[in-house]
């Protein structure tokens, strides 16, 4: 596994970040460090062993398919900066 | 303020009127600042809340009101680490993302809280969203050491732990990922309890990493820490991983006989790395454990020691990198200018107010979650973490709780910890992390002292044993 500059940035991007000059040098040997000692988890067989997502045992935990009460419009968009029209406004999509 | 009396006559004397709570919640508030501008524990002091609480105490105390005096924390100071929501109170996590986010709702573990007269007195600080050992990695203030102000209090609950010791009849609310409660506490002296996953619901908690986050209570004493778990733990439907298991008087282990109890050492947790300071003091809390009537007995645990880092880290980093894909200026939280591509307008607002660390864990989880690697890391690492649960579970078959120390240092200097990379810094929760993975409650101790600075002892127990925790650690406390 090669992990250089190109491919730090690559998986920046899929996260939405943008690193600066700066911030990539600085991260580069970082990750290289960090992931090479990660790598010590190949020494351990886990053959048939079964991944666990969670440390206990969970059922789903559903609810009835009934209204409840929820935030009213006004007090949704009351944290946004960007509103209109009582809806959200994002960035142009195309 | 802050005299020894303990919790139970302070509450006793709020119901009786022997105390103004208006007048000593203000006093209160008086102190906190003062303590902050010394040590840095609070992101925000949440004094009007804090005031008109007390206020309807005392009117309801003047009504004689019938059910005010069985409320279990009437009048009590009770801090929230900051990533816990507070309505109307800023809430950061310690993030510039979420400067100036007030929540439009009380976390679970609020509206218990309020619901049994605990006065919400503040938000406490910590590393952004949890990532760090230290407290330092904060958009805001740096807490400091109460026992030397240029050492860390520990992370990432580090406000909590501090202020729980510099402040009296406190409780904090912290929580922790792989760490954030016990090595603070462990850094200030305190008690710290991370409870079983899913004990106390997440609800109103700003996630980190959800299959691994808790919150827990730190208090001056086992007893606090005690009743604030009686107020908080307990089944809650709008947490669809919360516990549905029966209530526990968590209180009722506190000073009850370990007589027979069997205790494992963590072979692998002492010894090399650890230093010697800390691991005299650990070994002074376990003969009190003896010398109460416990039998103690060594344990080999390899997967813990040896690989609980990489697994940790691998799940943490992959679910705070899902998790923080959440802020992007839209709804809440920071926003700029809205101009560009979707893209480009989120990849703006990300990298213009998310701190170093939180930029380097994302990318580290996106690159654990990502084709071609998803196998050999994230994978690889739940995998790794049944193993480890499994031989845990083993352990308790035979044990009723394990013990190492809480971490293997003193609380280092601040110039110290700025030397250290990112994977050393990971390091050091050498302790902490694989409970938190196998989502076992585990407990800090506090068990003596070297060069004025406190040293911990962890107890580890089966998922929902902490009273056993409780019991445990009440029989140090006497001891001492």
């Amino acid at each position: 596994m090669e992990v250089d500059k190109k491919l730090l940035e690559h998986v920046a991007g899929l996260a939405r970040l943008k690193l600066s000059e700066d911030e990539l040098n600085k991260f580069l040997p970082q990750l290289k460090e960090t992931l090479e000692f990660f790598s010590r988890l190949k020494e351990i067989d886990t053959g048939n062993v079964k991944p666990s997502f969670h440390p206990v045992e969970l059922k789903n935990a559903t609810r009835e398919d009934k209204e409840e009460k929820c935030l009213s419009q006004d007090d949704a968009l009351s944290l946004a900066e960007h509103k209109k029209n009582g809806y959200f406004k994002g960035p142009r999509a195309v | 303020m802050t005299d020894e009396t303990t919790l139970k006559d302070f509450i006793s004397k709020i119901k009786n009127n022997e105390i103004d709570v208006v007048e000593y919640t203000y006093k209160l508030i008086e102190e906190c600042k003062k303590i902050n501008k010394e040590y840095g524990y609070f992101n925000t002091i949440s004094e009007e809340l804090a005031l008109s609480q007390a206020k309807e105490i005392k009117i309801q105390l003047k009504q004689k009101n019938k059910e005010i005096k069985n409320k279990k924390l009437l009048g009590v100071a009770v801090s929230a680490k900051d990533s816990i929501c507070v309505k109307g109170v800023e809430t950061t996590a310690g993030s510039k993302i979420l400067q100036g986010y007030k929540p439009l709702f009380d976390a679970f573990v609020i509206q218990k809280v309020k619901e049994e007269g605990g006065i919400i007195i503040g938000k406490t600080a910590q590393d952004e969203f949890g990532f760090g050992t230290f407290s330092m990695n904060s958009a805001f203030g740096i807490p400091k050491n109460p026992f030397d102000s240029e050492r860390s209090c520990g992370g990432s609950s580090g406000g909590a732990a501090g202020l729980s010791r510099k402040l009296g009849n406190h409780i904090a609310i912290g929580e922790s990922t792989g760490g954030s409660i016990t090595t603070p506490a462990s850094f200030c002296g305190v008690y710290g309890l991370c409870p079983t996953y899913g004990r106390v619901s997440r609800n109103g908690l700003i996630d980190f990493s959800n299959s691994m986050d808790k919150i827990g209570p730190i208090g001056k004493t086992i007893e606090d820490a005690a009743l604030l778990m009686n107020v908080i733990s307990g089944h809650d439907k709008n947490d669809s991983t919360s516990l549905n298991v029966k209530n526990e008087d968590y209180e009722s282990y506190v000073k009850k006989s370990i007589k027979g109890m069997k205790i494992g050492i963590i072979k692998e947790a002492f010894g090399s790395g650890v230093e010697m300071e800390v691991e005299k003091n650990v070994y002074n809390g376990i003969e009190e454990l003896e010398e109460e009537g416990a039998k103690v007995e060594e344990i080999s645990l390899e997967l813990p020691i040896k690989y609980g880092i990489a697994t940790y880290y691998m799940i943490a980093a992959s679910e705070a990198s899902t998790n923080l894909a959440k802020y992007c200026g839209m709804r809440y939280g920071a926003s700029e200018k809205l101009e560009g591509s979707f893209n480009e307008y989120f990849t703006k607002v990300r990298s213009n107010n998310f701190g170093e660390e939180a930029k380097r864990r994302i990318i580290l989880g996106t690159f654990a979650r990502m084709a071609g690697y998803r196998d050999a890391f994230y994978l690889k690492a739940a995998k790794v973490r049944t193993l480890m649960i499994n031989e845990y579970k083993k352990a308790f078959k035979k044990f009723d709780a394990l013990v190492s120390p809480a971490v293997s240092i003193l609380p280092p200097k601040f110039s110290d910890i700025e030397k250290l990379t990112p994977l050393q810094h990971y390091i050091i929760d050498v302790m902490t992390v694989s409970p938190n993975v196998a989502g076992l409650p585990h407990l800090n101790v506090p068990v003596g002292f070297e060069k004025n600075l406190p040293i911990g002892m962890l107890l580890i127990a089966d998922h929902l044993q902490e009273g056993k925790l409780i019991q445990i650690g009440s029989a140090v406390e006497k001891g001492k």
